[in-house]
């Protein structure tokens, strides 16, 4: 397993990559802002005031993914890929509207929250059934390499996706049309209730690449530099026309599968604690502050900057309205045809008209 | 002008589009060398190079969520299933991919695609290569259903599919792809989605129908017109999704009597909602049931499967029924 910064708070200085300092800034905003969303997120769905959150805690080093790549790459998250979008620059109000499903809800409150994308900064929207995103980012690879255009794309998944029907397709797919494809499988040991061992009898999920004609290679996924790293290698290799490669990203799902799920049913307290150790924000903060890049108060500061800038985010959201429910028929075509026109008309006339 | 079939007619859809639109990319089992099982993109490989008309993996969901990519990507991916009896595998990407990227994205990200398959009974295919799945689609918002019943729609409506910007389901009346030519200029041309056509005008009775049924209904009017004097109107529908109701009033209105013609089984085909919406919107105009001439509730029969679908007596037995209650 690829591990770039170790437990003990040294680093492997052979594989450190030359990033600026104000680029590694940027990596550790991110990754506290989604912390930090987090602990809101789920207070505010235990409140009743948002319907649903979906935990990124423990597996925040995704950043360092997206870090990696050119902005014009296209990136097909799973769902606990929020780093991702927030690292391209969406704003983060424009997750926590949705969160709210108001009316400034780039995606017009229809979706459950912790589902969504956007097309601005090609990171796709993404759907609940588990791994159909990725034959999708194999057919957009594909249409890259036909256009010649340079660009490689990116799907997350989960290491229960590896046992889905298109996790097949699109490794085979992949490695049959030699599309600049990177599996990242972020293998964060649950999926739902059911540990990686129930998944496959393979040791390892990376190995699958071998059935598929392409590498793969397991890294440590609380090690953002591991991340980064790994990922500049594959995309490197896929713009070359070299193929794709298959990424298992050790991580830990640190809390519930969604807001609905209760953890202590299925997995123990230690197991828990164990993981706690290895956190990928205080490992990277720590290396941070070694490489005299900022101090531990500093990081403390960040922390209550971002706690200030959601608060304020949430708080304007939440006294929005929804959209008008004339909003609930679009979209369906480009078009809209006769029968969602008379549809639109009997919900406008009544739950109420047109804002 | 060149008299065609519909596999041809198709054929040439296709290639026309590929030499005006470098964006248009096919996938499939076996279209490259081989041509496709019903050689329909014959010669389209030799054309157009492996890059454009790509042999997949024996696996429709890899198809199908393979073209989503290429679309999402910006292309205009036609993609083929070898058999409309095949595309189950793929019905989770349809169904929860498909139909819903444009809405889900508040139409930030659409899917200008068209996946084309060979449907319908009377090859002696059985089970597997006989059926009529339409209005499983129907039923799912964001998909578009188009069925063509002759060579010369079939290049229009092909052609209106591929430079539309939604996703479409072009089901091609296998039973009649050989049957007759008609002609077909190559030069361009397309007949829009959602518009039915009268093929056969008539006072008395209303026949809807679509793709291969649409020859069954037609024989069956000419000959009771002749034996009996009962004039029917012939309504060829085209697309199910978008679905002329405009044509399908203006017919209703003034024979007053419906009948459809489908060979997918009867129960919740799609037959059930062209008498839904004659029930609920012209009820006051008819003079007679609502009726449906279909294939039966059974899966598809391999000895017996031109009794299965609806046959010119069978249509004919409705029209009198309807006519004289």
């Amino acid at each position: 397993m690829r591990r770039i910064l170790k437990l003990n708070g040294s680093i492997d200085e052979k594989l450190e990559p030359e990033v600026p300092k104000e680029e590694l800034l940027k990596w550790l905003d991110i990754m506290i802002t989604l912390r930090t969303l987090d602990e809101k997120g789920m207070k505010l769905q235990r409140q009743g005031r948002i319907g649903f959150h979906v935990p990124i805690h423990g597996q925040e080093a995704h950043v360092g993914a997206a870090a990696a790549l050119k902005e014009s790459d296209w990136i097909f998250p799973a769902y606990r890929e929020h780093g991702c979008a927030l690292y391209r620059g969406l704003p983060p109000a424009d997750i926590v509207n949705h969160m709210f499903a108001n009316d400034l809800d780039p995606q017009k409150a229809r979706r459950i929250p912790g589902l969504f994308g956007d097309n601005k900064i090609h990171f796709v929207t993404p759907s609940a059934p588990i791994g159909t995103q990725i034959i999708h980012a194999v057919g957009a690879a594909y249409g890259a390499k036909y256009l010649k255009d340079g660009n490689v794309t990116i799907v997350f998944f989960g290491d229960g996706a590896t046992s889905s029907n298109d996790f097949h397709s699109g490794l085979n797919f992949s490695g049959v049309f030699q599309t600049p494809t990177i599996f990242m499988c972020q293998n964060n040991g649950w999926a739902i209730s059911l540990p990686r061992a129930r998944q496959t009898a393979a040791e390892k999920l990376s190995d699958k690449a071998v059935g598929y004609g392409m590498p793969g290679i397991q890294i440590d996924g609380n090690d953002i530099l591991a991340v980064y790293v790994t990922v500049k290698e594959a995309a490197e290799r896929a713009r070359k026309g070299e193929g794709p490669t298959l990424i298992e990203s050790i991580t830990y799902r640190m809390g519930p599968h969604t807001s609905s799920d209760d953890p202590t049913k299925y997995r123990s307290k230690e197991e828990i604690a164990k993981w706690e150790k290895m956190d990928p924000i205080t490992r990277f903060g720590d290396y941070l502050v070694q490489k005299e890049f900022l101090s531990k108060t500093d990081i403390t500061k960040i922390w209550k900057k971002k706690d200030e800038e959601l608060k304020e985010l949430i708080e304007a959201a939440s006294k929005r309205n929804p959209p008008p429910i004339d909003t609930v028929f679009t979209d369906v075509y480009a078009e809209m045809p006769w029968n969602l026109k008379e549809q639109q008309e009997e919900a406008v006339e009544l739950y109420g008209g047109k804002k | 002008m060149a008299e065609l079939t519909i596999v041809e007619a198709v054929r040439l859809a296709l290639d026309k589009e590929m030499e005006k639109n470098h964006d248009m990319i096919l996938i499939g089992e076996d279209i490259g060398d081989d041509g496709g099982v019903f050689r329909v993109t014959d010669g389209l490989k030799k054309k157009y190079g492996a890059s454009r008309v790509l042999d997949s993996p024996l696996n429709e969901s890899g198809i199908i969520g393979f073209t989503v990519g290429l679309a999402l990507y910006g292309l205009r991916p036609v993609a083929e299933i070898q058999f409309a009896d095949f595309i189950w595998p793929g019905m989770d990407q349809l169904i929860s991919e498909v139909s819903k990227f444009r809405y889900r994205s508040a139409g930030m990200f659409k899917l200008p695609m068209v996946i084309r398959a060979p449907y319908g009974g009377g090859v002696k295919g059985a089970h597997y290569h006989s059926q009529s799945p339409e209005a499983y689609f129907a039923h799912t918002p964001g998909l578009k259903v188009v069925i063509p019943s002759n060579p010369y729609d079939a290049k229009g409506l092909l052609t209106a599919a591929m430079r539309e910007e939604d996703p479409i389901l072009f089901f091609e009346p296998k039973k009649i792809y050989r049957a007759f030519r008609d002609e077909v200029p190559e030069k361009d041309y397309v007949e829009p989605l959602g518009s039915a056509k009268i093929v056969r005008e008539g006072e008395d009775v209303t026949i809807l129908s679509y793709g291969a049924m649409l020859h069954i209904a037609l024989d069956a009017a000419e000959t009771i017109a002749k034996k009996k004097g009962i004039e029917s109107e012939v309504v060829d529908l085209r697309s199910i999704v978008p679905l002329d109701i405009k044509t399908i009033e203006n017919s209703v209105k003034k024979t007053g009597r419906v009948i459809s013609v489908t060979e997918a089984p009867k129960t919740s085909g799609f037959s059930a909602e062209l008498s839904a919406l004659v029930a609920e919107r012209f009820i006051e105009y008819m003079e007679g049931p609502i009726l449906r001439v279909t294939g039966y509730d059974t899966p598809f029969p391999y000895y017996y499967e031109h009794e299965y679908m609806p046959t010119p007596k069978r249509v004919m037995m409705a029209i009198e029924e309807v006519y004289n209650f």
